[in-house]
This record gives structure tokens, C-alpha cells and sequence, in this order.
């Protein structure tokens, strides 16, 4: 086994103070290895979208620790949490999250935008995402024009632009019908696979979990279980 | 850094852009505040030009002496000793510093040629006169000095005069006839335009001082005496020793007050300057009122914009902006903001005081320096109250807003 890309150590999570404290998150240890693609389940408020925002570096754990490419990332301030996001990882949301009245293109620029890149090699590398989410013949249309399974596709490309290691998606086919997640999922399989993309899902679904390689059920703030379906081929 | 400023002012643009009427009225205190103050510098600016080119028409730097113990100090005693012939001669002699001295007898009287006649104003006095006032002969020529020497009634007319009495014709070498006597028009004075004040200063004809001596006053005295102060010389210390050599040839005991006065132009200049700095203080507390309003006005909308934009807010600080990337984004739009406020007030003023100079009879004088200062200071209104509502954005939780509606 190569060394974990992410490694969770008596991760905790508390919301509030005193009486009015409440405990997310009662102890995760997790060990996430590079390439794979991860199913996060269990039942609403069990501590999943908790988990995805700390393993995504928008928040802090309230004790434990959290390795993430030999970054402490409990340890790291507001700043370098946002240069690790930058330059490591990609967001799919549930509700697509794209600006409004912006086109795809400029969408998918965005992430480059704070890496700096000239508006030249921006255009490009957004235009080749979006060829690979098959969308496009859509650059120049807004999000109004698009519909929601478009919409995730053109977030799916804003993710992938900066070549991330790690694509965190919180219910991302939580809006769409059942064909549209299908290719939604499709679309992360292939990213995993071909790209060797690191996948964190949380999904309600099992047909949508199914895709994944791992999957980890949550329940009252701790892991209840964990299933590996397919196991990553040693390089 | 130089490249995400760029890239900020184009987002900043294209908000703006989005929200046209919002940001017209978001920036119209600014607006008003820059357009109203500059125009009003503007034009007060023209005023003063205006006038500061009619006090020097009446000549840099002179001293009128004049009998009495000069404005609001009158009533009482004698009636003050008049000055003579004497009084201009030793002034000229012992006191340093003065360039020309010459008298000045005043009458008045009505001129008449054919069937023409005006009423006027009649002055005995020398070339000297003519250089310290700067008047300027218009057709003929000056007095000679035989003439002076010997008050030849010959005599210089006011471009007044020349309107009412010769019409289209040459006045030079013809005669008029003042009370009883006739003099020859030797030339005509360059006009003045209406000076400030009531009087007409073109209304004058201007004649040897020995002719109206004895020819109109039938006297000695001397009314007045211009005296023109050498740059070079202190004008309180020549002044000074005016006084003192006065005082000693009228005889004036150590106890007693003077019997004359001495005026200083220059002291209409320095009033006026005072005047001047007094209407640019009270410009600078309106301008600072209204682009204080203007501030505000901004903020209120930054603040409004921020609220609208919690989401786009949260979703670039997901994908890795830093706080201070969002801060100079919003600081910008402020700027950028404020800043064409100031560029449309700037216009606004230029267009009004360009329309209202030649209303007023004023010259428009664009002056860059208070231009470029109402930009930077709206530029500067901007960062000053961009720069709350840019650090509230700047500090939200992504998680937080992500969720926002
Ligand atoms: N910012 C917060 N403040 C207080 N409680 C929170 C906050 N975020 C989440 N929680 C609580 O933590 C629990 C877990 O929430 P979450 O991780 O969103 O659950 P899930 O995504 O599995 O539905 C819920 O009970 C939720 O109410
Ligand atoms: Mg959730």
C-alpha cells in the first residue's frame, strides 16, 4: 500500500457552546489512499456534509488531527487552507453553486483566475474542460440557460480545470433525475479513472454509490461501517 | 498582483455595467458634491481673475495722496491744507523708492463740439500719470513737455468721449470747447471696458495740469497725488517716509494727527485675497459635507451588493480566493465607483462653468490642479468607505455563505 493521501485521527466536530453544544462529528479515524473514489452515506444530519467541509478544507476539526499530503491541516490558517483548496482540490455542490448571469466559460476560468494564468491559457484549459463534460457547443450560455444536469456539468468542469488531486462533491446528483445522475456519475467515474482524480461523494443512493470503489456509512457522527467493491491496482 | 488588479477592475467594471441605474444613483451624492464644488471654484476663480485684471488697470502698486484725514474719519476743523505743485516736487526729490509722482486736479464740466455735448469729468495731470495708471494711447500722441511746461490747453479724450462727440470721425487735431476755453484733441485713450464700480473710466478727458489750473480750477492746488512704488522697495517704508515728509512740510506738531491720507491699491488686491480664502474655506466645508453624503451613499450600496453576493462571495473563497483577493475585489468596485462619480461630476462642472463664465462676463479658466484633486479625493471617498463593506465580505465563513439564499 502506497501512503495515505488523507489520514483522520479522532477527528470531533462541535457546533455551539455549553448547553447548547452539539457534537457533528465523535471521533472519525479514516484513512483515504490516492486514486480512490469514496461513497459517503448515511442518514440526514448523521455528519456528512460536516465531514466533506472539513476533508475540503473549509473548516477545522474541533480536536484530532487531519493529515492531508503531509499538510496538518488543523494546524493551518485561514490563508494556507485556501492555497491548499487552490491548488489541490475541486467543489461539486448540490445546488450546482455557478455564478449567475456569468457564462460557462467564464464559469470554469474562475479557478485559474487565483492561480493567475493569462487570460490565454485560461480560455483554453476552461474550453478543453468543458469539451470533456461535453458542453462545449454551451460556453457562452449562462447558468439560466442551462439545465440543472448541464448546469452540474459545468461545475463538474470548474472543478476539474485546475487538475485537482482531490474532487469533493456533496449530493451532487441530489437535484437531478435519475438519467442526469447516471451521467453525472459516469462523468466521475471516468475522471477517477482516467485522470487518477482522488473522488469524496456523499450520496443518498445506492445505485449512485455503486460507482464508487469505497464506500463509508456514517451514523450519529461516527463511521458505522466501510466497504471496499473494487480494489485499487497497486502502480 | 499587477495582473489580478486587472483583472479585479474588469469584474469591478462589468458589476457596474450590470447594475447601470443602481450605480448612477449610488454615485449621484458624489456627483453632485464634485460637480457643484468645481464649478463654484471654477467660476469664482473667473470672478476673481476678472477683478484682479481691473485692479491692475487701475495700476500695480500706487499710492493716492490726498488731502483730509481720509474715509469715515472725517467732519469737524478746518478745512485740510490742499496739496501744490511743491508738495509733488519734493515727494519726487526725497523720497526713495517712488518711480513717477504726478498730480492730479479733478473737475468736472460739459464738453461741447458742433451740436454735441457731454458732461464729463476733467483731469489736470502729466505723461506720468498716464505710464502709473497704464493708460495707452489709442490714435495721437502724448502731451510734449513744452506743453506740460507751458499748460497748452491741448487734451486727451476718453473713448467716452470719442463715442459721443465724433461719432465716426478723427478727433485728433480737431477742438472742443470746455466752459470757456477750446482745446485741440491731440489723441484718444485706449479703452478700459466698464471698470468695476459704477464709474465709467472711459468717461474722462485728461488735460495738462497748469491749463485746468488756471484755465478751469483758477487755482494752485492739487487734488490728489498718484504715487507709483519702485517693486524693488518696501511699500509700508515709502509710505512711511511720504507721511514723515509731509508731516514736516505741512507743519504738523508731534501731537497731532495727520491732515491727509495715504491709499495703498494694493490693499483692495489683499482684501479681495483675504475674500478669496474665506469663499474657498466655506467651498471645502460643502464639498466635504457632500462627498461625506456621497460615502455613505456608497457604502450603504457596497453593503446591499455584499448581502446580494454572499453566494458568489462564498464560491470563490471555496475554490481558493484569499480573504484579501475578495477584499481588493470589492475595494476596487468601490474605487472604480466612487471614481466615475468624480469623472461625470468633473464633466458636469466643466460643462457648467464653460456654459455660465460667459453669462457671468467672467473667463472660463479650467484649473487642472482642483480637477485632479476632486478626482483623488473621490477616489479616496472610495477606499474610505469601500473599505468596510469589503473586509465584512472579505471575512465571511464560505461554508456560511455557500448556504446563504
Ligand atoms: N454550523 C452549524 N451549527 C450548528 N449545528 C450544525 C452546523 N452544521 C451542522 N450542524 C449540525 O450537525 C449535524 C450534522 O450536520 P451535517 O453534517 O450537515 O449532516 P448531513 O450532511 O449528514 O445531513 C446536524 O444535526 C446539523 O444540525
Ligand atoms: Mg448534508
Amino acid at each position: 500500500m502506497t501512503a495515505p493521501l488523507i489520514s483522520l485521527q479522532g477527528i470531533t466536530k462541535t457546533f455551539g457552546e455549553g448547553l447548547a453544544a452539539f457534537q457533528a462529528l465523535r471521533g472519525i479515524d479514516l484513512d483515504i489512499q490516492p486514486g480512490d473514489f469514496v461513497a459517503i452515506m448515511g442518514p440526514s444530519g448523521s455528519g456528512k456534509s460536516t465531514m466533506m467541509n472539513i476533508l475540503g478544507c473549509l473548516d477545522v476539526p474541533t480536536s484530532g488531527t487531519y493529515l492531508f499530503k503531509g499538510h496538518h491541516v488543523e494546524q493551518l490558517t485561514r490563508d494556507e487552507r485556501a492555497l491548499l483548496r487552490r491548488r489541490y482540490l475541486g467543489f461539486v455542490f448540490q445546488g450546482y453553486n455557478l455564478l449567475a448571469r456569468t457564462s460557462a466559460l467564464e464559469n470554469v476560468e474562475l479557478p485559474l483566475l487565483y492561480r493567475g494564468e493569462a487570460k490565454k491559457v485560461r480560455q483554453q484549459a476552461a474550453l478543453a474542460a468543458l469539451r470533456k463534460v461535453g458542453l462545449e457547443d454551451r460556453a457562452h450560455h449562462t447558468p439560466a440557460e442551462l439545465s440543472g444536469g448541464q448546469q452540474q456539468r459545468v461545475a463538474i468542469a470548474r472543478a476539474i480545470v485546475t487538475e485537482p488531486e482531490v474532487l469533493l462533491a456533496d449530493e451532487p446528483t441530489g437535484n437531478l433525475d435519475t438519467e442526469r445522475s447516471r451521467e453525472i456519475m459516469q462523468l466521475l467515474e471516468r475522471f477517477n479513472r482516467d485522470a487518477g482524480i482522488t473522488i469524496l461523494m456523499v450520496t443518498h443512493e445506492a445505485d449512485m454509490a455503486a460507482f464508487a470503489r469505497t464506500t463509508v456509512k456514517f451514523r450519529d457522527g461516527m463511521i458505522e461501517s466501510m466497504q471496499i467493491h473494487k480494489r485499487l491496482v497497486d502502480a | 498582483m499587477i495582473a489580478m488588479l486587472i483583472i479585479t477592475l474588469g469584474l469591478a467594471m462589468r458589476e457596474i455595467r450590470r447594475h447601470l441605474m443602481r450605480s448612477f444613483l449610488t454615485v449621484l451624492g458624489i456627483i453632485i458634491g464634485v460637480g457643484s464644488v468645481v464649478t463654484m471654484v471654477t467660476l469664482g476663480n473667473g470672478t476673481t481673475a476678472a477683478v484682479q485684471q481691473q485692479i491692475s488697470s487701475l495700476g500695480a502698486n500706487i499710492l493716492q495722496i490726498r488731502p483730509g484725514q481720509g474715509f469715515g474719519r472725517g467732519g469737524g476743523g478746518a478745512q485740510p491744507q490742499p496739496f501744490d505743485a511743491d508738495d509733488v516736487a519734493a515727494i519726487r526729490q526725497q523720497v526713495a523708492g517712488v518711480v513717477r509722482v504726478a498730480p492730479q486736479v479733478q473737475s468736472s464740466g460739459l464738453a461741447v463740439r458742433n451740436a454735441a455735448n457731454w458732461s464729463t469729468s476733467i483731469y489736470g495731470t502729466t505723461n506720468d500719470y498716464l505710464k502709473a495708471q497704464s493708460w495707452s494711447i489709442d490714435v495721437g500722441r502724448v502731451f510734449t513737455p513744452q506743453e506740460e511746461q507751458a499748460g497748452k490747453t491741448v487734451c486727451l479724450i476718453g473713448s467716452t468721449i470719442l463715442r459721443n462727440l465724433f461719432r465716426a470721425e478723427s478727433p485728433v487735431g480737431q477742438r472742443i470747447r470746455i466752459r470757456d476755453l477750446s482745446c485741440e484733441v491731440i489723441g484718444t485713450l485706449k479703452s478700459r471696458g466698464s471698470s468695476f464700480g459704477p464709474g465709467d473710466q472711459d468717461d474722462v478727458i485728461i488735460m495738462p495740469v497748469k491749463a485746468v489750473q488756471r484755465r478751469i480750477t483758477g487755482n494752485q492746488k492739487v487734488s490728489m497725488i498718484l504715487v507709483s512704488v519702485d517693486p524693488a522697495y518696501n511699500s509700508d517704508a515709502v509710505q512711511a517716509s511720504i507721511k514723515s515728509l509731509l508731516r514736516e512740510r505741512r507743519r504738523l506738531g508731534p501731537g497731532k494727527a495727520d491732515d491727509f491720507n495715504i491709499f495703498d491699491t494694493r490693499q483692495i488686491s489683499e482684501t479681495l485675497q483675504n475674500t478669496t480664502k474665506t469663499l474657498t474655506a466655506l467651498l471645502g466645508a460643502v464639498a466635504a459635507v457632500s462627498l461625506l453624503v456621497g460615502g455613505i451613499g456608497i457604502m450603504n450600496i457596497m453593503l446591499v451588493s455584499i448581502t446580494e453576493r454572499t453566494r458568489e462571495i462564498g464560491i470563490r473563497l471555496a475554490i481558493g480566493a484569499l480573504g484579501r483577493e475578495v477584499l481588493l475585489q470589492f475595494l476596487v468596485e468601490a474605487v472604480v465607483l466612487a471614481s466615475l462619480g468624480g469623472v461625470l461630476g468633473l464633466a458636469i462642472a466643466l460643462g457648467a462653468s464653460a456654459l455660465l463664465s460667459p453669462m457671468l462676463q467672467i473667463p472660463f479658466l479650467f484649473n487642472p490642479t482642483i480637477n485632479a484633486v476632486a478626482f483623488l479625493f473621490s477616489a479616496g471617498i472610495g477606499i474610505l468607505f469601500g473599505y468596510f463593506p469589503a473586509r465584512r465580505a472579505a471575512r465571511l465563513n464560505p461554508i456560511d455563505a455557500l448556504r446563504h439564499e
